[in-house]
């Protein structure tokens, strides 16, 4: 009894510190040809398998099945993950205030000023334009500096690495060089675009609208004529540095005009900037102004995105 | 208002420079290295202007906070910023580290970075250094969330700045656990905004007060607070969620990993620390039972960031690792729930701040001299080559290990003392030492390596800039400082902290 | 519970939706679905703040004259503006996030011809063995030399 005992461990503590005795029907697969591509490589049992220690057979296995084990460990947590936070958020959802109530916390001061005197203090028809523009304009600013930054980072990934390294592969896309119906389209259409894009900016402060989807009416406006004529029609008048120039400046005329009204108003200075009358135009103080530079911006950096993702260049 | 107009002003100054800085980079002409030279004069300028502003509100009995209003309209209606002590030290000690962090890396910088990159580089870095400013300063949740996304894609984007695919992939991986984290934390905002009415944080605190008092809306409070405290803690490389950081730091050049790990991380964890104490209020976040998970989550941090250091080979990803157990450090103090402890995570992040970039900035030092290899074992005696760079290497593993004198003992001796009066006192200790003992296991083989001589290398000799001297002596000098005489420092947080709340 | 959510649908088929987001998010292999998740997601946030703006039977937030010509400014007659002003700082942030992460993956795809993250870490791993090896046969051939 002591014996076989003594047997076991013996033959257990070799196999955990390798030199352990071959099996005897084990069979040794040969070893997959190396130029399989890599998803099909089968990783094939080391002939001198039995003499490794636990560690190391730990390791190789780990090296076979590891990442194959994370990820269906990974995806199980997130499976979970994903279950108790919906269901959270539903018992959650079930005790928030009811839906289309007037008496709702969210229905406040904040909201009552912005409605009752937002007319007054902004001059702004459109109290969402005043609201974004000049009560909260320090998150507008924000979000364009964001748009700004996205703007720089796609530029240095897709534009100023790839010209230093020519390796990218062929685009499958090509443009038709004469397509006589888009251009005539594009010829009818693309004034109306503009035209359309410039009352969605001029009347930001008036209409639903303003810089930003007024912005985006404009680079489809753009993107339209650089499919129709070739993005070569297109850079005559829009090269990469005029690009990188106009959506500087006009950030950064934005950037000055709320700096401006941010330091008035916080050292209560006077501002020299008149409200007008609510309805025209010409009223509701810096609101116009910033919503053309917020448009030119965002056209600028939309049609960025296009020339980029498409042409490698601007 | 009893501050003058000028320190009344420099909140909204510093960020607007920055801004301002990041705008026309662009349209400068890229020659002379113009561009990096800007960058580093606009922060050594918040650097001045922070610096008299902690002046200004010290001289006034350390308690003094103001709010400065972005426009017309005051708190509830518009947007906000809001400076005191705690505000005014980590801006400046956000600034000094970012200034210190681009000069001591910016021959590894020049090596690694193509010249027309840097133009764009230097972009990124001031738009991240405006938005750590912001997330700073800001008073209000939702620019606190639009700062943060200009904070991820100028970080992301900062990793992807080393021409690699290493450092591509890392940075994608990146983006997808942050983008994880703004979700979660974006309909956090969604919900508190529902509950309160309210995006200011001390209005949303007044409501959040009653609510509690009167026990109503306990539950989406709860579930609320806990997708922000996910959300950020991904965002800031919480143990379990801290996969992305190794692969980050790892990959990408040594002025990213050290802008990353000292600056991006705290951004996030000191915005944490806003919803914690100025938004819920200590007493909310213990109801909510918030502290116990976040303190067990710091504790589990702190031992497998160390147990994960140690089996690397790569030092960079060993400091990375590194960063893991720190993060831990800090969430620890959060979790403790108590003034004392809210201002010793606060040290310990400004220790870490100028701890992290020195150990980065080292090992660029390091092997540049070992010839470019980020392997332990090349690194063997390179400190009789770059000794700057060899000093800052043991200044950081002491402070690491918590030796005294050093930085890191300070930040440890608070984080005990402050949980002295805790019932988790024991548990609290007993990481502190364990953690301290696993860091001296991986930083010791580093220090003791570096020392070793090489007999079979050739001698090399090698030229070290002026400004890598420079940087590497402010680094260390500050370490010193800080392991000295924080006893000021500390006091100055703590009361900081107590009228943030 | 269930009546609490059928009162609140808007705002649970919200958060239904924003996990079907997220859940992509997580367990999409390839990278472009993965950003498509992240963009149902953020959208799922905007019809929850929709929802919690919306007040029943009010006007939208553009001011109305009456009919002496007056703007009528009160607050019981429009809607909250709040939500609508989050919702489009919201969309300009899901707009970045998405471009920057495209162009990731564009430059992910380019170098290892795939766009699965996992499986460009194995290609990776693989290529740098196969560079070891190709580096210490090199060596061995030095010494024999």
């Amino acid at each position: 009894m002591n014996e076989d005992l003594r047997i076991i461990w013996r033959n257990f503590f070799n196999w955990v510190m390798g030199n352990g005795a071959r099996p005897e029907n084990e069979e040794i697969i040969p070893e997959a040809p190396p130029d399989l591509p890599f998803t099909q490589k089968q990783e094939s049992r080391n002939s001198r398998f039995h003499e490794l220690t636990l560690r190391e057979r730990y390791s190789h296995w780990l090296e076979i099945h590891g990442l194959h084990l994370f990820s269906n460990v990974y995806s199980g947590m997130s499976v979970l993950i994903c279950v108790v936070i919906v269901l959270l958020l539903l018992v959650t959802v079930a005790e928030l205030p009811k839906f289309g109530s007037e008496n709702n916390p969210a229905n406040n001061e904040v909201m009552e000023r912005y409605i009752n005197s937002g007319g007054e203090e902004t001059g702004a028809k459109n109290i969402v334009s005043g609201m974004i523009l000049d009560y909260r304009a320090f998150d507008t600013f924000g979000e364009s500096a964001l748009l700004f930054t996205a703007a720089v980072s796609v530029l240095m990934l897709l534009a100023v690495s790839r010209r230093d390294s020519k390796n990218s592969p062929e685009r499958l896309h090509k443009f038709s060089q004469d397509d006589s119906i888009l251009r005539g389209v594009a010829l009818l259409s693309i004034p109306v675009i503009v035209l359309l894009g410039c009352v969605v900016i001029l009347n930001g402060h008036l209409k639903p609208g303003g810089g930003f989807s007024g912005g985006a009416i404009l680079s489809a406006a753009l993107i339209f004529a650089a499919n129709a004529y070739g993005f070569g029609s297109v850079h005559k008048f829009f090269s990469e540095r005029k690009f990188v120039i106009m959506i500087s400046s006009a950030l950064m005329i934005y950037a000055l005009l709320n700096a401006w009204s941010f330091f008035t108003g916080a050292n209560d200075f006077e501002a020299y900037i008149s409200k007008g009358a609510i309805g025209n135009i010409f009223s509701a103080g810096l609101i116009l102004p910033l919503n053309i530079c917020l448009s030119l911006i965002v056209a600028g950096i939309l049609y960025g995105f296009y020339a980029l993702f498409s042409e490698e260049e601007i | 208002m009893s501050v003058n107009i000028f320190a009344y002003n420099i909140p909204f100054i510093s960020i607007f420079l920055m801004m301002l800085a990041a705008i026309i980079t662009p349209i400068l002409p890229n020659r002379k290295r113009i561009p990096e030279k800007l960058s580093c004069a606009v922060v050594f300028v918040n650097v001045i202007l922070s610096a008299y502003l902690i002046y200004v509100l010290t001289n006034s009995g350390g308690s003094l906070t103001f709010n400065f209003a972005m426009g017309n309209f005051p708190a509830p209606w518009g947007n906000e910023l809001r400076a005191g002590p705690l505000e005014a030290i980590l801006s400046f000690a956000f600034c000094v580290s970012m200034l210190l962090s681009l000069m001591g890396n910016s021959d590894s910088t020049a090596e690694d970075i193509p010249e027309k990159r840097r133009v764009i580089f230097c972009v990124l870095v001031n738009l991240l250094t405006a938005s750590l400013l912001a997330l700073t300063y800001t008073n209000d949740i939702f620019t606190a969330y639009v700062f943060i996304e200009i904070n991820t894609i100028a970080a992301c984007a900062i990793v992807a700045v080393k021409e690699s695919p290493e450092s591509i992939r890392a940075a994608l991986r990146y983006m997808i656990m942050s983008s994880v984290g703004s979700g979660l934390l974006l309909i956090a905002i969604c919900l508190l905004y529902d509950l309160t009415g309210h995006l200011s944080m001390q209005n949303m605190n007044l409501v959040i007060k009653n609510l509690i008092a009167n026990r109503e809306y306990i539950m989406p409070l709860t579930v609320a607070l806990a997708l922000a405290t996910i959300g950020l803690a991904i965002k800031s490389a919480l143990y379990p969620f801290a996969s992305w950081l190794p692969d980050a730091h790892g990959n990408s050049t040594n002025v990213s990993s050290a802008i990353l790990s000292g600056l991006v991380l705290k951004g996030h964890i000191f915005l944490l620390i806003k919803i914690f104490v100025r938004v819920f209020g200590l007493e909310a976040i213990h109801d909510l039972r918030m502290d116990n998970i976040i303190f067990a989550l710091g504790i589990i941090a702190m031992i497998m960031g160390s147990v994960n250091a140690l089996s690397q080979v790569n030092v960079k990803r060993m400091i990375a690792w590194s960063s893991v157990a720190q993060v831990g450090y800090i969430f620890l103090g959060i979790g403790l729930n108590t003034n004392a402890g809210i201002a010793a995570a606060c040290l310990h992040i400004i220790v870490h701040a100028t701890v992290k970039p020195m150990l980065y900035a080292a090992v660029s030092g390091l092997s540049s001299a070992a010839g470019h290899s980020k392997s332990l074992h090349a690194l063997m005696g390179t400190f009789y080559v770059n000794r700057w760079a060899g000093l800052g290497l043991i200044a950081g593993a002491f402070s690491m290990m918590g030796i005294p004198a050093f930085a890191g003992f300070a930040s440890k001796l608070s984080l005990m003392l402050a949980s002295f009066d805790s019932p988790v006192m024991i548990f609290s200790l007993a990481a502190l030492v364990t953690s301290s003992v696993l860091n001296a296991l991986y930083y010791v083989p580093a220090v003791i390596v570096v020392l070793t001589h090489d007999k079979t290398k050739p001698k090399v000799h090698m030229n070290v800039s002026m400004i890598y001297k420079i940087s590497m002596g402010i680094f260390i000098a500050l370490t010193i400082y800080l392991g000295l005489f924080c006893v000021t420092l500390l006091r100055l947080l703590t009361r900081g902290v107590i009228v943030l709340g | 519970m269930f009546a609490k959510l059928v009162v609140n649908h808007y705002e649970a088929a919200a958060v239904i939706i924003f996990g079907i987001g997220l859940s992509n998010l997580l367990l999409q292999r390839n990278l472009i679905k993965k950003i498509i998740g992240l963009n149902i997601m953020n959208t799922s946030v905007y019809l929850f703040l929709a929802a919690k703006g919306y007040i029943s039977g009010r006007a939208a937030p553009l001011l109305i004259q009456d009919a002496a010509g007056n703007w009528i400014n009160d607050a019981s007659v429009y809607v909250n503006p709040v939500p609508s002003g989050l919702v489009l700082t919201g969309i300009v942030v899901s707009l970045s996030v998405t471009a920057f992460a495209l162009a990731l993956t564009l430059r992910l795809y380019e170098s290892y011809a795939t766009l699965n993250i996992d499986e460009a870490l194995l290609k990776m791993t693989r290529e740098q063995e196969a560079l070891e090896e190709n580096l210490l046969q090199e060596s061995d051939e030095d010494v024999l030399l």
